[in-house]
C-alpha cells in the first residue's frame, strides 16, 4: 500500500449528500479482474451521458478539476454496498483523500485497507475547504497527516482527529497484510509447532 | 479447565497471535478458492511482490461462471466470465496452487470439491471468498466466507485478523417422519429462527436427528447456516464422518491417519459447555417445507397456504407485501396450487450423490410434466459419473430432465443457466431473493426430493403423495 504522508493538491467540490457506493462504481463493472482500470467508471452515471460522452457540468470533468487528488463531500459518503470496488475506483482516479462530515461505515473501513485517507470535519469546516475547492486548480489544498491539519490555499489551517494505529498505518503505508508480516515470526514458529502436532493439515 | 465448545476448542488450536482488544491472527488450515472473488487478490499480490505463503494449502476451482452445457469443451462465450476464468488458470498456474481446471473430472462446485477431495478435515479452519463455506462446517471443521481483501491476506500470509464470535447451539430432537430431509431441517431452523438469528454466532447443529443423517445430509443443513445470519455452523464429527472421509486422495493416511483420529474424537463440546443462545426444535414437528417468498426465512409446510402479509408485524408486513408481489401470489392460495415452470435440482446446497439418489427415487418410471424446463446439475464431475455409474441420470434423462456438467448453474444468474423473468422454479438451492435465478425469475426452495415431485406434477406438490404411491 502507498504511503499517505503530505499531500499537496487540487480539491474537487461535491457537495451532494448520501453519494453511494453505487454511483461511485455501478454494478455492470464488478465482473472485472482488476482493482486497477475503474478510474475511468468512477462517477459513471454522473461523469458521462448516455451515448458515452462526457458530462461537462460534472465536476471531475472540468478542467480544473481533471486532476483532483482531494474531493470535499456532502454528508455520509460511501453508503450503499460494502463493494471494495468504490475505494479502488478513486485511488485509480487518483483520489487519495475524501473530506466529509461523515462516511458510511465499510466505507470508511476499505478506504484505510487502499492508501486513502477519509477525513471527517464538523459541517463549518467542510464549508471552508468547499468554498476553498470551487475557487478552481491554482487553490491548492495541503493534507499533512502528521500534524493532522488541513491548509486551504489561502493559509487557514484546520485540525482534524484520528485513529493512532490507522494514522500509523497509513504514515507507513502498512495494510493489513504489512502488519501481519510483521508477525511472521509468529506465523513460522506456529506451522512449526503444527507441523509436529497436526502433522496431516 | 474450562468447559469449551468444538467451537472454542478449534479456536484456541487455531490463535497464531491475540491483541490486547482480543483481536486474534487465526491460522488458516484450507483455503478455497474461485475465479470470481479472487482475481484482484492475486493481482495485488502481483502488485506487491508476494508469494502465496501456502500453496499446498490452497484449492482452486472455476464454478461461478462456468457453463453447464456440453459445449463448454470448446470454451467459454461470454468474454467477462471467460476472462475471469482464464485469469484463475494463470493464477493457479503462476502461484502453483492445487488447482482442478473446467475441463477435469474433479472439476466442480468449491464446496462439494473440497470435502470430496479429502481436502476438508475435522477440526481445521476452511475459508473461501464465498458466503456457503459453512458448508464444511459438517466436517466438524470451522469454515466461512471472507471479503477480496481477505482473500489477499490469506493468500499471503496464511491467517486472518479475526474477533471470536458467540457460541449458539441448535439442537434437533428425535427422528424425521418419512419424506422429511435434511434441507427440510435447515429450511425450518430459518423459518423458525429468522434471517437474523445467528447474527454474531456460530451454530452447533446437534441432537439426535443431526446425528442420523448422513455426511451429505449435514453439509446440507451447515451450507444454509449463513442464511439464518450465523457466522458458520458446525456438527461434531463422528465414526460416520471418519468414514467418510478415510482414503479420499487428500485423507491422511498411515501413522497420520491414526494421529488425526486421537484427536479428531476429542472434538466435541463439553457437556457444561456456556452457549450464548439454545434454540431446539423437535424433528417431529419438521414437515417437508417450500418457500413462498423472497427470503429464506419465508417457510411453510407444503400443506400450507400463501401467507396475508398483514398476518406479520413491524418492517415485515411491506417486506412479505412485496416478496408476494414479485412472487406473484395470492394470499390464501393453497402452496400445492402453485404452478411452475421450471425446475432445478443442483448447487453446493444439495448437488451430490445422495440428493441426486433422492430425487431419482421419486422420478422412476415417471415423466416431467408438459411445460416444465427441468434441469439437473450435478455439483461435480465425480457426483456426475458415479451418478451416471448407478444408472440415477438415465432416469432424469428418462423423465426428460436435462443432465448438466457441474457448476453452481442457475443457483446465480452468472453463467448461461437462468430464468426468464416471471418464471417461476422449483429449486434445491440456498437463495431464493430477488433477481438471484436471472432478472424477475421466482424462487421456491425445497429438497430434491420435493423439487422432482414438483416436477412430475407441474405444481408444488407434497412428496409424501407421491412416495405412498406405486408407479
Ligand atoms: S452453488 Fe450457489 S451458493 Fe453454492 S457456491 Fe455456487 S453460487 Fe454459491
Amino acid at each position: 500500500m502507498e504511503k499517505f504522508t503530505k499531500l499537496t493538491g487540487i480539491a474537487a467540490p461535491m457537495p451532494l449528500v448520501n453519494i453511494d457506493t453505487d454511483m461511485i462504481i455501478p454494478k455492470q463493472y464488478l465482473k472485472t479482474i482488476k482493482r486497477t482500470g475503474l478510474g475511468v467508471h468512477l462517477f459513471d452515471e454522473m461523469r458521462y451521458n448516455p451515448d458515452g460522452s462526457e458530462n461537462p457540468d460534472f465536476v471531475l470533468n472540468k478542467p480544473a478539476y481533471r486532476n483532483a487528488q482531494i474531493l470535499i463531500a456532502g454528508d455520509n459518503f460511501g453508503c450503499g454496498s460494502s463493494r471494495e470496488h468504490a475505494p479502488w475506483a478513486l485511488l485509480d482516479f487518483g483520489i487519495r483523500c475524501i473530506v466529509s462530515t461523515s462516511f458510511a461505515d465499510i466505507f470508511y473501513n476499505n478506504c484505510f485497507k487502499n492508501g486513502i485517507l477519509p477525513i471527517v470535519m464538523p459541517q463549518e469546516v467542510v464549508d471552508a475547504l468547499m468554498a476553498d475547492a470551487e475557487k478552481g486548480e491554482n487553490a491548492r489544498m495541503t493534507v499533512d497527516l502528521e500534524a493532522q491539519t488541513v491548509t486551504t490555499s489561502d493559509g487557514q489551517v484546520f485540525e482534524f482527529e484520528i485513529d493512532p494505529f490507522r494514522k500509523h498505518c497509513l504514515l507507513n503505508g502498512l495494510d493489513d497484510i504489512g502488519l501481519t508480516l510483521n508477525k511472521v515470526a509468529r506465523i513460522d514458529a506456529y506451522e512449526q509447532e503444527i507441523a509436529r502436532s497436526r502433522p496431516w493439515v | 479447565m474450562s468447559p469449551k465448545t468444538l467451537y472454542d476448542k478449534i479456536w484456541d488450536a487455531h490463535v497464531v497471535d491475540e491483541a490486547e482488544d482480543g483481536t486474534c491472527l487465526l491460522y488458516i488450515d484450507r483455503h478455497l478458492v474461485h475465479e470470481v472473488t479472487s482475481p484482484q487478490a492475486f493481482e495485488g499480490l502481483r502488485m506487491a511482490g508476494r508469494k502465496v505463503r501456502c500453496p499446498e494449502r490452497t484449492i482452486a476451482v472455476p464454478d461461478h461462471n462456468v457453463p453447464t452445457t456440453a459445449d463448454r469443451v470448446n470454451g467459454i462465450e461470454n468474454p467477462e466470465s471467460r476472462i475471469q476464468v482464464e485469469e484463475l488458470d494463470r493464477n493457479a498456474r503462476e502461484f502453483g496452487i492445487n488447482y482442478y481446471p473446467v475441463n477435469d473430472i474433479r472439476q466442480g462446485i468449491v464446496h462439494i470439491v473440497g470435502p470430496e477431495q479429502g481436502w476438508t478435515l475435522p477440526g481445521m479452519t476452511v475459508v473461501c471468498g464465498d458466503s456457503h463455506t459453512a458448508t464444511h462446517g459438517a466436517f466438524g471443521a470451522l469454515a466461512h466466507g471472507i471479503g477480496t481483501s481477505e482473500v489477499e491476506h490469506v493468500l499471503a500470509t496464511q491467517t486472518l485478523i479475526q474477533k471470536k464470535s458467540k457460541n449458539m447451539k441448535v439442537e434437533i430432537t428425535g427422528k424425521l417422519a418419512p419424506g422429511v430431509t435434511a434441507k427440510d431441517i435447515t429450511l425450518s431452523i430459518i423459518g423458525h429462527t429468522g434471517t437474523a438469528g445467528g447474527t454474531g454466532h456460530v451454530i452447533e447443529y446437534c441432537g439426535e436427528a443431526i446425528e442420523s443423517l448422513s455426511m451429505e445430509g449435514r453439509m446440507t443443513v451447515c451450507n444454509m447456516a449463513i442464511e439464518g445470519g450465523a457466522r458458520a455452523g458446525l456438527i461434531a464429527p463422528d465414526e460416520k464422518t471418519f468414514e467418510y472421509i478415510k482414503g479420499r486422495p487428500h485423507a491422511p493416511k498411515g501413522e497420520q491417519w491414526e494421529a488425526a483420529l486421537e484427536w479428531w474424537r476429542t472434538l466435541k463440546s463439553d457437556p457444561d459447555a456456556h452457549w450464548d443462545k439454545i434454540v431446539t426444535l423437535r424433528a417431529e414437528d419438521i414437515a417437508p417445507v417450500v418457500t413462498w417468498g423472497t427470503s429464506p426465512e419465508d417457510v411453510l409446510p407444503i400443506t400450507g397456504e400463501v401467507p396475508d402479509p398483514e398476518s406479520f408485524s413491524g418492517g415485515k408486513v411491506a417486506a412479505a407485501r412485496r416478496s408476494l408481489e414479485y412472487m406473484g401470489l395470492k394470499p390464501g392460495t393453497k402452496l400445492t396450487d402453485i404452478k411452475i415452470d421450471a425446475v432445478f435440482i443442483g448447487s453446493c446446497t444439495n448437488g451430490r450423490i445422495e440428493d441426486l439418489r433422492a430425487a431419482a427415487e421419486i422420478l422412476k418410471g415417471r415423466k416431467v410434466a408438459p411445460g416444465v424446463r427441468a434441469m439437473v446439475v450435478p455439483g461435480s464431475g465425480l457426483v456426475r459419473k458415479q451418478a451416471e455409474e448407478e444408472g440415477i441420470a438415465q432416469i432424469f434423462i428418462d423423465a426428460g430432465f436435462e443432465w448438466r456438467l457441474a457448476g453452481c448453474s442457475m443457483c446465480l444468474g452468472m453463467n448461461p443457466d437462468q430464468l426468464a423473468p416471471g418464471e417461476r422454479c422449483a429449486a434445491t438451492s440456498n437463495r431464493n431473493f430477488e433477481g438471484r435465478m436471472g432478472r424477475g425469475g421466482r424462487t421456491h426452495l425445497m429438497s430434491p426430493a420435493m423439487a422432482a415431485a414438483a416436477a412430475v406434477t407441474g405444481r408444488l406438490t407434497d412428496v409424501r403423495e407421491l412416495m405412498s404411491q406405486t408407479v
